[in-house]
């Protein structure tokens, strides 16, 4: 079994999140890099399945250099190789692509990506990697059980869950569910210094060609101060939000 | 040239979020000077099909026996029905996640999700957009000539507008790699990212045995109940309640968080919200920096008293 997780080195979720030059680049200083949340439910989901089945978990970043330390980190988790793709992704199609082109010279029975990144918030990579290699996508997938070549899956739906069936080979975009907060995997000692001697590998990019540019970011205009009202005069509160937000 | 909308049902009805979608891609059709053709897929009655026309829809194609659930089947009908379209609109919904993107790759077109506004210019294409969980908003470029949007539900609003719709019927029968076995859905509840109002607990209401006066305030304001992370984590609510940056997103009317302290991971999941409403014991929550109406206060005495008072006015 070959399993290739796809992670996206983001900002830590506590980070301020700040733009340099006018808005044109986002201030990473003194911002940590953490593995995108929803690519770790992904990653611990590859190192169970792989424990049941044996074979190998590849862990692939579309990045520059500094999105190594992440990628250690996934070695350190239990990942047994890794894989940078050495290119700024600006772009989800191009960041697609790159993997795509990957996968297709070194096959993989499950592409796990996430849900979404909690950057860029595109939602997109997954899917379009998906159509790129004409295989089946299951978006927000909260299960996923193997027997052999078919896999129960299933995957959040507005108000609920569906259930599914499909053959190997397939990508997920994954979530929490797949394995549960509790079971995610914190790196010890002992992982960390193996991660050490796993390769990293680091391929140049073959195209650069993407769909989409960033123009610039804003930040969302501020909120005005808080209205308090006494713990005493709820019915206060009630008419605030009958007459004054107009709400309810 | 026209603009195309995916028009999502569920169960053969339409929701608010499609007649969004719809009210947007009519928008951008005036923009453009051209009109808007919506196109369904799914089981869906005439009668439904024609409440399209009162958003902005002049045509509509229906793929009654396209499976929306199966994203390669969607994409290839969609994709037949896009030589035309400049721009394809659709709602961000989970199952329009598993469409779009493939539709991006399959006609090479430039798609930019969770956008909040109708384009500023259109050669080049430029929308803003959610990123960074709502923590910051993007101006976005579309490089290839045709573009694919979708809107975050919530952030656009319904437009009405006069006019005829025709209907064509497709008898397209395309089918993916996978198998749909069926659905759990939880009958007769409101889904978070579809309800108007958002009633929300956290750690500070001790115990699952204490959801019964969320409930009921839930109810009486015809709004979906939902929780922090920790509350889900330990199992107190379902995971499907979960909001914030790493759970479901929110841009409700209005969002009522009580014992929530509003850690920056909760608010970036939530704060698209209009309206925020913390009620918390700790007069330092961070929420209140976030809230526009608050009370410091004890939930247990003043969530009763909310539903008395709501219960005067309803
Ligand atoms: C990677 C990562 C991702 C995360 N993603 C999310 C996410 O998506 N969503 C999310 O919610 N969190 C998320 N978190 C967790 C987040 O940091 C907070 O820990 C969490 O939101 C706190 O939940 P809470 O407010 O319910 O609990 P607490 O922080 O324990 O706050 C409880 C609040 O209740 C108040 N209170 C106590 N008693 C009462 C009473 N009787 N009446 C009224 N108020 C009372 C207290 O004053 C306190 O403010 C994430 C954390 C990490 C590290
Ligand atoms: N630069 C990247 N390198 C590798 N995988 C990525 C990258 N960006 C996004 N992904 C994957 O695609 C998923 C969705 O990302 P996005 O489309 O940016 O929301 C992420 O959860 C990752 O699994």
């Amino acid at each position: 079994m070959n399993i290739v997780v796809c992670i996206s080195s983001v900002p830590d979720t506590t980070a301020k999140i700040n733009f340099t030059d006018n808005g044109s680049n986002f201030d990473a200083n003194g911002v940590q890099f953490v593995i995108n949340p929803y690519d770790e439910f992904g990653l611990t989901k590859a190192m169970m399945l792989k424990e049941v089945t044996g074979g190998k978990v590849t862990v692939i970043t579309v990045g520059d250099a500094t999105v190594e330390a992440v990628m250690r980190k996934s070695l350190a988790i239990g990942a047994d190789a890794a894989v940078r793709i050495n290119m700024n992704a600006t772009d989800s199609y191009s960041t697609a692509n790159e993997i795509a082109n990957y996968l297709s010279n070194n096959p993989a029975d499950i592409i796990i990506t996430g849900r979404e990144s909690i950057d860029y918030n595109g939602g997109a990579v997954g899917g379009i990697l998906a159509e790129m290699m004409s295989l089946p996508f299951i978006n927000a997938c909260n299960g996923l059980e193997l027997s052999g070549n078919t896999a129960k899956l299933t995957r959040e739906i507005d108000g609920g869950k569906e259930n599914i069936t499909a053959e190997l080979p397939f990508v997920i975009g994954g979530q929490k569910g797949l394995v549960l907060e509790s079971e995610l995997r914190i790196p010890n000692m002992r992982g960390i210094m193996q991660a050490r001697s796993k390769p990293l590998e680091i391929i140049e990019p073959s195209s650069k060609e993407g769909l989409t540019s960033s123009v610039s970011f804003e930040k969302p205009v501020e909120k005005e101060a808080c209205k308090l009202v006494d713990a005493d005069n709820v019915a206060e509160l009630v008419n605030l939000l009958q007459n004054e937000a107009k709400v309810i | 040239m026209s603009v195309l909308v995916y028009t999502e049902s569920w169960d053969g009805k339409f929701r608010k979020s499609t007649f969004e979608a719809v009210s947007y891609a009519s928008e951008t059709a005036k923009l453009l000077g051209t009109d808007l053709v919506a196109v369904s897929l799914g089981e869906i009655s005439n009668d439904e099909l024609n409440k399209l026309g009162n958003y902005g829809a002049s045509k509509v194609i229906s793929a009654s026996n396209i499976i929306k659930g199966d994203g390669q089947a969607a994409t290839s009908v969609i994709a037949e029905q896009a030589n035309d379209a400049k721009v394809i609109v659709f709602s961000n919904t989970y199952t329009a996640k598993m469409i779009a993107p493939r539709l991006s790759a399959k006609l090479k077109i430039g798609a930019i999700s969770n956008v909040i506004e109708v384009a500023t210019s259109t050669t080049p294409l430029i929308v803003k957009r959610k990123a960074f969980s709502s923590k910051a908003i993007e101006i976005v470029k579309v490089n290839s000539e045709k573009a694919i949007i979708s809107i975050a539900p919530n952030s656009f609003g319904l437009i009405k507008t006069e006019g005829t719709l025709t209907i064509e019927n497709s008898d397209t029968s395309e089918k993916g790699g996978i198998t749909i076995k069926g659905q759990e859905t939880a009958s007769g509840k409101i889904s978070i990212s579809e309800a108007e109002i958002v009633v929300s607990g956290g750690r500070g209401l001790k115990g699952p045995e204490n959801w019964g006066m969320i409930e009921e305030l839930a109810d009486l304001l015809v709004a979906a109940t939902a929780c922090s992370k920790p509350v889900s984590d330990i199992g107190w609510r379902p995971h499907s309640e979960h909001v914030g940056q790493t759970g479901k997103a929110v841009a409700a009317d209005l969002y009522i968080a009580i014992g929530i302290s509003g850690a920056i991971q909760h608010l970036a999941g939530v704060n698209s919200s209009k309206v925020m409403v913390a009620i918390n014991t700790d007069p330092e929550a961070p929420f209140f920096k976030a809230a526009d109406y608050g009370i410091v206060g004890d939930a247990f005495e003043v969530v009763p008293k909310l539903i008395e008072e709501i219960k005067k006015i309803r």
